[in-house]
């Protein structure tokens, strides 16, 4: 009998939980951002190819699916570490068979040299070249994610990668590597 | 010759950790002063040990830690924790206790915490409080306030007795603690706790030869002193008035409103503020700014906290005394005080 | 006390939290009369002076200008153009150092003086009571004229917002120390600033100015207090000395009792400011057509032997003010653009006097000791206790090392207005502003990072849909081509050709033919081969 009670009782009980956490999970429901969208919005956008994957969404897919996360150069330390918090796993260091973190680069045509075969505006990721067929083409800087994916399809390798040049509005304050010129003193003029 | 490049602000107020420092252990003179007065040269000769300690355990992990011992030596507070545990200890304890409070405050509280500033709890107070609960007997063995005891102890007596235990003469702690009449005396607070808990009256316990002054022989003029050096820093801008006038007003308000509905039962508002570790807590080692909220609102609560727990343990605690435990009970609050005090920033709704 | 309108009016001052008092040292230069800087024999004018965008070049190198000629011109957006300081020939225009504590260079038009400092003329607005409010601005635009307090932003645009306000504060504080600069612009030409305070009450349709004072400066008091006689519509108001009584958002709250919200203008709370300089210089290019050209400096510190204030044309070679003004640099001398609060250190001396550049600073190492070694972080509150804006300086200390964005914006890191008083009290030396500076530009630079990686997001996506895109149209087009070949071809069998069909199964079979003729023929030869081995 008392077996009976007890059944019944934490059968009883199991019922109710099993209400309230249905109710809940229907009342209190979280619309989240499908993972993969996350993972694509801390991912640098640059587009490149570096971790293997044809862009920068379909290495996030592939992070969803439990690839490694420290596949991202352009990314680096930072890009690893919001991975590592939002997908909740250790973070490592920067894999280095793709690559090692390096100055943001923007891409420069020499145009004289340019021979106006557009592989390079195929090759961009991001339509950030603009030419047309036996005219130059030139690179629209600030679309420009320094990916290098141009670099390789040029047959006159009239393409450099130049890094982005520090101005007074994007400084970090780095005071250290301000030049300081060199003056004579008023005693060594004297 | 080139030009400096350097970040504003390019004038700075010349006050450093170490004239800090140095300003907290000069107004530690008059306390000091008066602890030899009443109870003779052992105090000088627990900072000289605590001191040397200090010093030597603070280079070993400066060192163990791969860097320059000068450079932890300069900012001064190393000196301050040990001089703060010298005198908070009885003046005529072994050696070896200061010498252990010391290390332990330095090398545990301090430096494996992360060294100066990023320690939790207050060093020369968790090095008391270790000291208090490992070696009860040599830490409650405050000698007599030297116009109540049968015996005077000169300099030399007080060296070996700090290094062996005996007076020249030969004479150990227990005796020399005998007063006059005969009978074991106690510090002030400790008596009268023992006869409150025989259910004497504090008239009755207060009768006693230890209170001969207002607040307890020696012990009055100790806090008195301290009291002076405190306002001093105050005066000096070293620390603000918020963590001490906060401590004695935790302190005074629930004493008073306990001798008001239950007169009879518990210690009276001057042996509180006048009595123990109180105003040398409050002035000196509640104020310690690492462990210490860092709003002035953060550090009226945390000063009220200490002096409420300090009230709390020394009425219904096991201890005589309760300042250590009650700053190390509110270092642990810090973090909380300081979420729920931090001031609302120039233009998010705060009134002006 | 309540911030209500009554209060105001009646000239209460309120208080602000923190704030420290550190030597003022002003009697070293606020006690000679403002005289004009000796023309140099060249000018290096930056483009950029302002906050905002920078307007394109109209001058030529080799061209000749006279003084007060625009070199360059603004178009629909928010910049101001900037004059030639003197007569003379555009000598250089490229990269060159400008006055920005990075030392990074930027567009520079140099002008090698011609010594006859011939002006262009002026073009004064004729009729001041019937011009509009458009024209005003515009005059300002024209005029180029900044914000000379030291954020530097287009005073036209500033006026531009028509909101309604309740008071026009005119900001003569000058709390930082050893700046004197508008203190003698008071003494001197209290009338032109009271003017320029008339104007800009008529520009802004407010009803009325008040005029903010430190407590130190009774001089400038006593001469404002004269003029003001004449101007009903503006009151003066005494503050107490300290540092940084003068900050926008400090002044606002000890006239009004106000605080600006966070991210928000003074406009949001019907207020707006401007600094006395900048209210001369209105006065002086609406009603002389002048434009910004030159501005007062403040030239002190010990090492310089004479001190004082100076009319000094923009594009000035700092070199030039200070050899006018003979200085002697000491070992690791530091010269510093602005005062010691908030002024940055110059890597050399071509950096040009700009619209911002209100003081030129060149201390002893005795009266302005060089930073000691940073200690650690003793969390003494002291920051917290003048901090005038009411943050945890430590707090922002210790996320800005552990690179903490989230939390920085969580404690207000942008609140931060750099005045230094942290730094200034701090026992460890730490320098805090600088910590906060470089926390700053790291989260603006990740904003943008941010904004960009979206834009190139969006980017790829549409390349992918075009590529997509262009893919499936293609193979629609080689399917519809194969139909119509296969279509053609059925009509063509209709209509009584071969069907191609039959041909390619011909080809087939003469093909299988030849091949079976070429193996007999093969193992022919290899018979023959073996018989003759």
């Amino acid at each position: 009998m008392s077996v009976l009670t007890a059944i019944l009782v934490f059968g009883g009980l199991a019922l109710l939980f099993g209400l309230i956490l249905g109710f809940a999970a229907v009342r209190f429901k979280v619309e989240s951002d499908p993972i993969v969208d996350q993972i694509d919005a801390i991912l640098p956008q640059t587009q490149c190819g570096q971790c293997g994957y044809p862009g920068c969404r379909p290495y996030a897919q592939a992070i969803a699916n439990g690839d490694a996360i420290n596949k991202c150069p352009p990314g680096g330390d930072a890009t690893i570490k919001e991975l590592a918090d939002l997908i909740g796993v250790e973070a490592k260091p920067l894999d280095s068979a793709h690559g090692a973190e390096d100055v943001k680069k923007v891409a420069v045509i020499r145009e004289d040299e340019c021979i106006g075969c557009t592989k390079c505006i195929q090759a961009c990721p991001v339509d950030a070249i603009l030419g047309a067929a036996k005219h130059m083409h030139t690179v629209i800087a600030h679309e420009c994610t320094g990916c290098d994916l141009c670099v390789e399809p040029c047959p006159v390798d009239c393409i450099d990668m130049v890094p982005v040049p520090t101005k007074p509005e994007t400084w970090q304050w780095d005071l250290q590597q301000i030049p300081v010129k060199m003056v004579a003193t008023a005693d060594q003029e004297s | 010759m080139s030009f400096t490049i350097a970040t504003s602000p390019h004038t700075h107020q010349r006050r450093t950790t170490q004239q800090v420092m140095r300003w907290v252990y000069l107004c530690m003179v008059p306390g000091v002063a008066a602890l030899t007065y009443f109870f003779g040269w052992g105090v000088w000769l627990q900072m000289l040990l605590a001191l040397i300690t200090a010093i030597f355990t603070e280079a070993a992990c400066m060192w163990l830690r791969g860097r320059s011992a000068r450079f932890a030596w300069r900012d001064h507070t190393a000196i301050v924790t040990a001089l703060l545990l010298a005198v908070s200890i009885p003046a005529y304890a072994p050696w070896w206790i200061i010498v252990i409070g010391t290390s332990f405050s330095i090398v545990v509280v301090k430096h494996v915490y992360g060294g100066v500033g990023q320690n939790l709890f207050n060093p020369a107070m968790a090095g008391y409080v270790l000291l208090l609960i490992s070696f009860p007997v040599q830490m409650t063995s405050w000698p007599v306030p030297q116009s109540l005891g049968q015996y005077t102890i000169n300099f030399a007596d007080s060296v070996s007795l700090v290094g062996s235990g005996y007076t020249q003469s030969g004479y150990n702690m227990e005796q020399l603690r005998t007063g006059i009449d005969g009978a074991t005396m106690a510090t002030p607070l400790d008596s009268m706790k023992t006869d409150l808990s025989r259910s004497l009256t504090p008239t009755e316990a207060l009768a006693k030869p230890i209170f001969n002054d207002i607040a307890g022989v020696g012990w009055m003029w100790v806090n008195i002193a301290f009291l002076l050096g405190g306002l001093a820093l105050i005066y000096l801008k070293i620390i603000s008035w918020h963590i001490p006038g906060g401590l004695l007003l935790g302190l005074a308000v629930p004493s008073i409103l306990i001798s008001l509905f239950a007169p009879g039962q518990a210690i009276g508002l001057s042996v509180h503020l006048l009595s123990g570790a109180t105003m040398l807590g409050a002035f000196f080692i509640a104020t310690d700014p690492v462990t210490a909220a860092t709003s002035n609102r953060g550090r009226l609560y945390f000063g009220l906290l200490i002096g409420f727990l300090t009230f709390v343990i020394r009425t219904w605690g096991g201890y005589p005394d309760g300042v250590a435990f009650a700053v190390l009970l509110a270092n642990m609050c810090v973090p909380v005080i300081d979420k729920y005090t931090q001031p609302i920033a120039y233009g998010h709704g705060g009134r002006s | 006390m309540t911030a209500d309108p009554k209060t105001i009016a009646a000239g209460h001052i309120w208080t602000f939290p923190g704030g420290i008092h550190p030597p003022e040292r002003k009697e070293l230069s606020n006690t000679y009369p403002l005289r004009e800087l000796p023309l140099a024999t060249h000018y290096s004018v930056p483009i950029k002076q302002h906050s905002g965008e920078p307007g394109d070049i109209i001058v030529r190198v080799g061209q000749t200008v006279l003084a007060g000629q625009p070199l360059t011109q603004v178009g629909v957006g928010f910049g101001l153009p900037v004059h030639a300081p003197t007569s003379g020939t555009v000598t250089a225009i490229g990269p060159g150092r400008i006055a920005h504590p990075s030392g990074l260079p930027d567009i520079v038009i140099t002008i090698t003086a011609d010594g006859k400092d011939t002006f262009a003329p002026p073009l004064p607005i004729q009729d001041v009571a019937t011009a509009s409010r458009a024209d005003l601005l515009e005059q300002l635009r024209q005029a180029g004229i900044a914000g000379l307090g030291g954020a530097g932003f287009p005073t036209a645009q500033k006026l531009a917002l028509q909101r309604p306000l309740d008071y026009l504060i005119i900001n003569g504080v000058e709390c930082e120390p050893y700046i004197s600069a508008d203190d003698r612009l008071m003494r001197e030409h209290a009338t032109t600033i009271l003017r320029g305070t008339d104007l800009l009450l008529d520009i802004t349709q407010c009803p009325q100015a008040l005029i903010a004072i430190e407590d130190n400066k009774p001089e400038a008091i006593a001469a404002m207090q004269a003029a003001l006689t004449d101007y009903p519509r503006m009151q003066l108001r005494v503050v107490p000395t300290k540092y940084p009584s003068g900050g926008e958002k400090q002044l606002i709250q000890l006239l009004t009792g106000r605080q600006v919200p966070s991210r928000g203008l003074p406009i949001d709370i019907g207020l707006v400011m401007h600094n006395v300089g900048t209210a001369y210089a209105v006065a002086r290019a609406i009603d002389h057509g002048e434009p910004l050209l030159q501005r007062v400096v403040t030239v002190t510190g010990e090492h310089v032997a004479k001190p004082g204030n100076y009319w000094v044309r923009l594009g000035t070679p700092v070199e030039h003010v200070l050899q006018v003004t003979r200085y002697t640099a000491e070992i690791n001398q530091r010269v510093i653009m602005g005062g010691p609060m908030m002024g940055f250190t110059l890597p050399d001396l071509t950096v040009p006097v700009v619209k911002i550049t209100n003081c030129i600073l060149v201390p002893s190492t005795a009266e302005l000791a060089p930073p000691q070694q940073e200690m650690p972080c003793i969390r003494c509150g002291a920051c917290a206790d003048v901090c005038p804006a009411q943050l945890l300086p430590q707090q922002l200390q210790w996320l800005a090392k552990a690179k903490d964005y989230d939390g920085l914006n969580q404690q207000n890191l942008f609140d931060c207005i750099e005045c230094g008083a942290c730094a200034y009290v701090c026992p460890s030396e730490i320098p805090l502003v600088h910590y906060y500076r470089k926390a700053k530009a790291e989260v603006r630079n990740i904003a943008r990072e941010k904004a960009k990686a979206e834009v190139a997001r969006e980017r790829f996506e549409a390349r992918n849909e075009r590529l997509e895109r262009e893919k499936a149209e293609r193979l629609e087009r080689h399917r519809k081509a194969a139909e119509a070949r296969k279509q053609a071809q059925a009509e063509a069998v209709k209509a009584g050709a071969d069907n191609p069909q039959d041909a390619v199964q011909a080809a087939i079979a003469r093909a299988k033919a030849r091949k079976a003729a070429q193996l007999k023929e093969q193992q022919a030869n290899s018979e023959t081969d073996g018989e003759s081995s």
